[in-house]
């Protein structure tokens, strides 16, 4: 079984679009999207979920104030600026807390304790294509990386029972935590770039990544012929590096109008 | 005043935004918060006059005073330290900075060093621009930290707006967290407004006021205008989907300077914004 992940480090420069048409005419795969916060792979294959599991992150701080004396030592020493005396007293805010704990062992009135949250969800579907591992990050949460990691984790054993030959990873834009756990252990990552200034400046920096990690890269310019003398320069550096350049895909509206054919929706899962 | 500029999806044209309306007002700070891959350099090609290393703090083992009890590695909540009989091993990828080991350590044995994540770079872009940005290093996982070094930069005296990363977790919180308003750029495709969604969602959590840019309007179709309006978010400009604006974009010049009717357009909508508050 062969993993192959689509990045690109800039966004926006075709990795959804091509996930999805290399899923409609591979077969035998396991799809997984692993752009956890903002997922967009199911707008194009309308997975019917046939299972969903919570995903717990961080933990939380969570503040008993009957027995806060209003000392302030927690406050003084969470890092994250997530704890703070208000107008009720003592708070914790959660979309800083990151869940150390510190507060609670400086706490010596055992007021503070740690929770689990809740902080996304994990699916698995069905699609015409083939099942799909994806997830949903829940809003203004941390911990990306770790749900990224629940994905690939599902996609693999899915892929082992189904015996498929291929696990089609979908990226997210970047080059840090999520991008990084959707590229551990991969055979392949397929780069996404577009003739741009930016296009090339974010492909040097994602190479980078991949050349870091010992991760096989090959790279395609998506719209090549908007820029021609942009798309030189990319195959010129990409050849400079040894990066073979696998297929320049054309602008062609034709993309755009199928979208919306395809009856993309825009709702939540 | 601070304004951000998010978007939930990349390659909406945040970076297009914040460099077309830094180019259209005077005194103006612009903080690329986008530091896995900043672009806003690109198109504004500053002269760096500082660039600081920036870090977080990881523990240091002193072994001449450490017992080997292992108290630190069963508080961490991150399993960034292993404590062996004879050694202890920090993995500096997964430690958050807490400090919560050099406090539990009943021997004093754990102080801390900075690690560097990546390095700050400032300058000045013609006579009216400060740049900062931040660039992380290869193979760092944690941007939010380094956008937090990049605010620290902040010049409340300029009019200062933040170009977020794309995405809606902890990086792009601590981007857009403090600031007065937040500009979310989206294109009106089924993508678009799935994030644009999202985005909303989590400025609603921060409690930031926020309006619309549509870029590329034209392609697509028209939900999310009707998302806008269900809203009650304001459509602040739109940029029409235009094969100049998409070349001056490929080509990294801005394109306000070679479309300078469009300064007003961008000025105006921050008069506009500035009305609202």
């Amino acid at each position: 079984m062969k993993q192959i992940t689509i990045i690109s480090g800039k966004g926006g420069t075709g990795k959804t679009t091509l996930v999805a048409s290399f899923a409609a005419l591979a077969g035998n795969l396991v799809i997984a999207d692993c752009d956890v916060d903002a997922p967009d792979l199911h707008l194009l294959l309308h997975p019917e979920i046939v299972k969903r599991e919570e995903f717990k992150g961080l933990n939380v701080a969570a503040m008993d104030k009957a027995k806060c004396t209003e000392c302030g030592r927690c406050e003084e020493a969470c890092r994250f600026k997530a704890i703070s005396d208000t107008k009720s007293g003592y708070a914790v805010n959660p979309t800083r807390c990151e869940g150390c704990g510190v507060c609670v062992f400086v706490c010596d009135q055992d007021a503070i304790r740690l929770e689990e949250r809740v902080s996304g969800h994990a699916f698995i579907s069905k699609t015409k294509y083939g099942t799909m591992a994806h997830a949903q990050l829940n809003i203004a949460e941390e911990a990306s990386g770790k749900l990224v990691t629940v994905v690939r984790n599902n996609a693999q054993r899915v892929a082992e029972e189904e015996g498929s030959e291929l696990i089609l990873i979908d990226g997210s834009p970047g080059i840090g935590c999520p991008v990084i756990a959707s590229l551990t252990g991969v055979d392949l990552a397929l780069v996404i770039t577009e003739p741009t200034m930016s296009g090339l400046h974010d492909l040097e920096r994602i190479l980078d990544v991949t050349r870091h990690f010992g991760i096989a890269s090959v790279v395609c310019i998506n719209k090549y012929d908007i820029n021609e003398a942009n798309s030189r320069t990319i195959t010129e550096f990409c050849q400079a590096r040894g990066v073979t350049i696998v297929r320049n895909i054309p602008y062609d509206p034709v993309v755009t109008a199928a979208w919306s054919l395809s009856g993309c929706q825009s709702n939540p899962t | 005043m601070i304004i951000s500029i998010a978007s939930g999806k990349g390659g909406t044209g945040k970076t297009t935004v914040a460099v077309n309306l830094a180019l259209s007002l005077s005194n103006v700070q612009l903080l690329d918060c986008d530091v896995e891959e900043p672009n806003s350099h690109i198109f504004l090609k500053p002269e760096i006059e500082a660039v600081k290393s920036a870090g977080t703090l990881m523990p240091k083992i002193n072994h001449d005073l450490c017992d080997y009890c292992g108290k630190c590695a069963a508080a961490c909540e991150y399993n960034a330290i292993v404590v062996l009989p004879t050694q202890v091993m920090v993995f500096s990828e997964l430690c958050h900075g807490c400090g919560l080991c050099s406090v539990v350590c009943p021997r004093d044995a754990i102080s801390e060093e900075t690690r560097e994540i990546g390095v700050v770079r400032k300058g000045k872009s013609g006579g009216n621009i400060e740049l900062v940005y931040g660039l992380l290093n290869i193979g760092e996982i944690m941007a939010a930290p380094l956008i937090n070094h990049v605010k620290e930069e902040i010049n409340p005296e300029k009019m200062v707006i933040v170009d977020a990363p794309p995405g809606t977790a902890c990086p792009v919180i601590a981007a857009i967290s403090g600031s007065d308003y937040c500009i979310l750029v989206t294109e009106p495709t089924p993508f678009g407004l799935y994030d644009l969604k999202l985005i909303v969602e989590v400025l609603k959590v921060l409690k930031i006021p926020s309006g619309v840019v549509i870029n590329k309007a034209g392609i697509g179709d028209r939900k999310v205008y009707d998302y806008c309006k269900e809203e009650g978010l304001p459509i602040l400009l739109e940029i029409p989907y235009d094969k100049k604006i998409a070349e001056y974009y490929s080509e990294g010049v801005p394109f306000v300077n070679a479309m300078p009717a469009w300064k007003n357009r961008f000025a105006g909508m921050i008069d506009g914004i500035r009305g609202d508050l």
